[in-house]
């Protein structure tokens, strides 16, 4: 079996199973739902997978796009394994969230909205993460670090670097 | 029996904020430490949501002594276990200092942060496990459903709300007793019950913390609300960058429906409502009522014109009540309280309280909740205890970009939508930002015209294009280019995207440029005339200096210099080069004797 049919086969199942789940079947519309479990299975949305979907929910292709293009949350690229996110909230941003954005930008070679050529790391801005008061903030795969500074962002990022797995937080 | 067996119970703060800060290592270790003292019997460690005082996390608090201990680490424990739990000796160091006074307060309602609060949205928060819905019955949970299935009508709810003058509590201020009257007028049989979650302001987590904290108060108003107008069904829309919320409201709804709150037959009447949880995909505009409709119907996240109101045609065409999280949660302490006890709290505008989410350049950040009317002098100098190193307040932001910034001469005005609608700026949903003189006001803007223009989902053209020319011009202004005729045109242009956008995100973006250029037109001015920023942070306009006197020639600067602008040999003063400078800042942050100075362009 080639690789593109299995995956076909998983988005099938990720259909099915929202299909079966009764509550959306009763009231809901499905779609968004989908694409939600699609972008959190493979990071993006693949072309095939959005054909795949149009087809199974019986409406436009042209509608499923436009789903895609609309929400933040939907990318048609892969993103990176990991993705960090800097908040530009207005509380963040009035401590110094664009600070945090440079020292990742370099350190990572990358503009936010971009990934590295391994395809490790995403970079990313967000407009609030509502944890204001310990501004600023950045979040790396939904750990949030709070009260950061220029070197405890390095720091930070430093040590989830050489330790992706098993990253402990003591004194941050 | 003497005091050392006195049963304690320790609420230790679980949210999204607290969490970050290694409240989670926190818990656990004194789930161990609880263990090594032999406690277990005298000693219940509960999981809460988010007790408000946000920038003092991670942090808990001893009951029935009514201790609050803040900005505990780990090892902290042992010293509160073996002296206050076992010798019933307070543990001074890691109490709340008063900023001004330098003094440890004991006791948590003494804290001026938290004395001057009435929390009714807010009462279960930091008090009750979020996961376990017992915990809420306990505390009268799910009372206000039975007192309404069992004596009232519709029509009833309704009279009460309309006594209780409760106003929504989204931003909008609309009467929440009108917005069910109309639901409930229309003959449809399917209609649906709808809570906005979707709390996109930046600077705002007042929605985000009462679904960590107490979800079941939510659950319980959307049912009394379903109840009143007649729907079975019902949508949480919820930002998916709440995580946490999402994760806790799941477990409630769970619990709710096994415990018979949800589901047919509701508490043996006939009475059948179900909730779905639906999980935002990123669109700031999905706030507004009718792009949050056509969200959950699975498509773009676009507004359309009023009318029809949702109440007429919402979801799927069919009658619709939507209203903010904190509506719903205001709803069982009016019914079992009574709207009249409602109604006496607060002004002749708005009843009751406001939740404010208080952030910025403020000693004490976090979440709290007080009655209409307060003025926002005590809010920021008694309840957030002033600015941050004494620096100088320049202006508080409410609203979020929607909403304007308000100066100093204003300090005394009282909290409600009228007075707020007066100065330029609005109510809101609670988010507010402190500003002191240290913050630029047209960079502000800029910022939230940003922000906007960002978000502006692109359906009418004032609010696509507009934003945008706005944008354009802002830019323009903070690097010291504009003109005045730019600033005739950005306030020409605000107003027509103000008075003819389609929804409120439009009608809206303009305020934050608007509220400035009235009330501190003189910083656009030097901006424009002098190409100067007075509160040097533009990057343009200002430069970075080293003091003669203070600096030691430590070389710090220079090695963190990314552009190699610093020049100096060790032990001698150091310079720094204007036409290499890139103005990153990080030479002025860095310097341990405070040497590095910013001044605003010379000529």
């Amino acid at each position: 079996m080639t690789q593109s049919k299995k995956n076909l086969e998983e988005v099938n199942i990720i259909i099915d199973e929202i299909f079966l789940d009764k509550s959306i079947k009763k009231h809901g519309n499905f779609l968004i739902p989908i694409l939600q479990d699609i972008q959190e299975s493979y990071r993006y949305l693949p072309e095939e997978f959005l054909i795949q979907v149009a087809e199974r929910l019986q409406i436009p292709l042209i509608d499923v796009y436009g789903v895609a293009t609309f929400y933040q949350s939907f990318g048609l690229i892969p993103k990176g394994e990991h993705i960090i996110t800097i908040c530009l909230g207005t509380a963040c941003y009035i401590h110094g969230g664009t600070n945090m954005v440079d020292v990742l930008t370099k350190e990572l070679n990358i503009k936010p909205g971009e990934t590295t050529k391994d395809k490790k790391f995403t970079l990313e801005t967000v407009n609030c993460l509502g944890c204001c008061a310990i501004s600023p903030v950045m979040v790396i795969d939904n750990k949030i670090y709070g009260n950061l500074t220029r070197d405890k962002l390095r720091k930070v990022f430093y040590r989830f670097r050489e330790n992706e797995e098993d990253l402990k937080q003591s004194e941050i | 029996m003497d005091n050392n067996f006195i049963k304690r119970t320790i609420l230790i703060c679980r949210g999204s904020g607290c969490n970050s800060m290694n409240a989670g290592i926190i818990h656990e270790t004194l789930k161990k430490v609880i263990e090594e003292h032999n406690l277990l019997n005298q000693v219940e460690i509960k999981l809460t949501g988010c007790q408000g005082f946000c920038q003092y996390g991670p942090q808990l608090v001893v009951q029935p002594d009514n201790v609050l201990y803040v900005k505990l680490k780990p090892k902290d424990l042992n010293e509160i276990a073996e002296k206050h739990l076992k010798n019933n000796k307070i543990v001074k160091e890691f109490l709340y200092k008063d900023p001004k006074t330098g003094e440890s307060i004991e006791k948590k309602d003494m804290i001026p942060f938290y004395s001057e609060q009435i929390p009714i949205i807010r009462k279960n928060c930091g008090i009750i496990n979020p996961e376990e819905i017992d915990d809420y019955i306990s505390v009268g949970g799910y009372d206000a459903l039975k007192k309404v299935l069992n004596n009232y009508k519709p029509n009833e709810v309704i009279k009460e709300l309309e006594t209780s003058r409760l106003r929504g509590r989204g931003g909008g201020g609309f009467s929440t007793a009108m917005k069910w009257q109309f639901c409930l007028n229309n003959p449809s049989e399917i209609k649906y019950v709808i809570a906005n979650g979707d709390e996109g302001d930046p600077g705002a987590f007042m929605d985000r913390s009462l679904l960590e904290a107490d979800p079941h108060s939510v659950i319980e108003g959307m049912e009394i609300c379903a109840y009143t107008i007649g729907a079975s069904y019902g949508y949480l829309y919820v930002r998916a960058e709440y995580p946490l919320a999402i994760e806790r409201l799941k477990i409630a709804l769970a619990q709710a429906e096994e415990k018979g709150f949800l589901g047919e037959n509701i508490l043996g009447s006939d009475f059948n409502f179900k909730i779905e949880l639906k999980k935002g995909a990123g669109a700031f505009v999905c706030g507004e009522e009718t792009a949050l409709m056509a969200s959950i119907q699975g498509k773009r996240g676009m507004p359309r014109p009023r009318p029809p109101y949702p109440a007429n045609s919402g979801l799927w065409g069919k009658p619709t009540n939507i209203n903010n999280i904190k509506t719903y949660a205001s709803i069982p302490p009016i019914i079992l309280n009574g709207g009249k006890w409602f109604s006496s709290l607060g002004t002749k505008d708005a009843s009751g309280t406001i939740v404010i989410a208080l952030t910025g350049k403020i000693n004490n950040s976090g979440l709290v909740e007080i009655p209409m009317g307060t003025t926002i002098r005590n809010l920021i100098y008694n309840i957030g205890g002033g600015i941050i190193n004494n620096k100088k307040f320049k202006a508080i932001q409410t609203g979020g970009p929607s909403g304007g910034c308000i100066p100093e001469q204003f300090l005394d005005t009282p909290l409600d939508y009228q007075h707020l609608t007066d100065l330029g700026s609005i109510m809101g949903s609670g988010g507010f930002i402190v500003l002191d003189e240290d913050t630029c006001m047209v960079e502000l803007a800029r910022y939230f015209i940003k922000f906007t223009q960002n978000e502006s989902c692109g359906k009418c053209t004032p609010c696509r294009i507009g934003t945008k020319r706005m944008l354009d011009i802002l830019t323009k202004i903070v690097k010291g280019e504009g003109t005045i005729k730019d600033l005739e045109d950005l306030e020409k242009i605000a107003n027509i995207v103000k008075n003819t956008s389609l929804c409120g995100l439009g009608q809206t973006a303009p305020n934050p440029v608007l509220t400035t250029i009235k009330y501190f037109r003189n910083e656009y001015e030097a901006h424009i005339l002098n190409r100067k920023c007075p509160a040097l942070v533009c990057e343009n306009l200002i430069e970075y200096h080293i003091d003669q006197d203070l600096c030691t020639g430590c070389g710090l600067c220079k090695i963190n210099c990314a552009v190699e602008a610093i020049e100096g040999e060790k032990k001698h003063l150091h310079n720094i080069s204007q036409e290499i400078c890139i103005k990153c800042g990080v030479c002025f942050s860095i310097c341990s004797y405070k040497a590095i100075y910013k001044k605003t362009n010379e000529n």
